[in-house]
């Protein structure tokens, strides 16, 4: 069983790795991060797949953690991709 | 029982490894961004999501099914936040026609 569960976590890794040719690609930056994003998933489902495969069950938390940071970049590039638009929302037209 | 658990591990890992493939072909392939955005958030739910399911049966004890499901669930949600923001980013830098 755990070798079937380390070919998977390759499989998976090289297949997002593969995915990363988008970055080179573009167009847009916002297709770069979803290039990362997807990079990110794909590290997280590998170090699952690892963590039960060789039963270093510390990788899950690295996987956890992993999860964490993919959230918050995501985040921070779409705040430095509009860093400065209008508040249009409710209260500002009332003014 | 334990050859049933294994059977069901196969299945669900082999089945959430199609689905990470098809997200990154989908990422390659697709004309747009909006597109792109739809294979990637595929690949984050489903991909994810049936390989936890997997390797459930493999956890040890009940914590560590916990763990996983926890794990799970903030890419759940990360991801779910993550798209909503990158649609929205792609809106405001392409006013709708």
């Amino acid at each position: 069983m755990s070798e079937f569960l380390l070919a998977a976590a390759g499989f998976i890794l090289l297949t997002v790795a593969v995915g990363l040719v988008r970055i080179l690609r573009g167009p847009g930056n916002v297709d770069r991060t979803m290039a990362v994003q997807l990079l990110g998933t794909g590290s997280i489902a590998s170090l699952l797949l690892v963590a039960a495969a060789t039963g270093v069950r510390g990788a899950e938390d690295v996987a956890l953690g992993l999860a964490l940071l993919a959230a918050f970049a995501s985040v921070a590039f779409v705040n430095s991709a509009a860093p400065s638009e209008p508040d249009n929302s409710e209260p500002a037209a009332g003014e | 029982m334990s050859t049933i658990a294994d059977v069901f591990t196969v299945v669900a890992i082999c089945t959430g490894s199609f689905f990470f493939m098809a997200g990154t072909v989908g990422l390659l392939r697709f004309p747009d961004a909006l597109t792109r955005l739809h294979a990637l958030t595929k690949a984050d739910n489903l991909g994810l999501g049936l390989i936890v399911l997997g390797l459930l049966p493999q956890a040890d004890g009940m914590l560590g099914a916990l763990k996983l499901i926890a794990v799970w669930a903030l890419v759940q949600l990360a991801g779910a936040t993550v798209a909503q923001l990158i649609a929205h980013a792609l809106l405001r830098k392409r006013p709708p026609t």
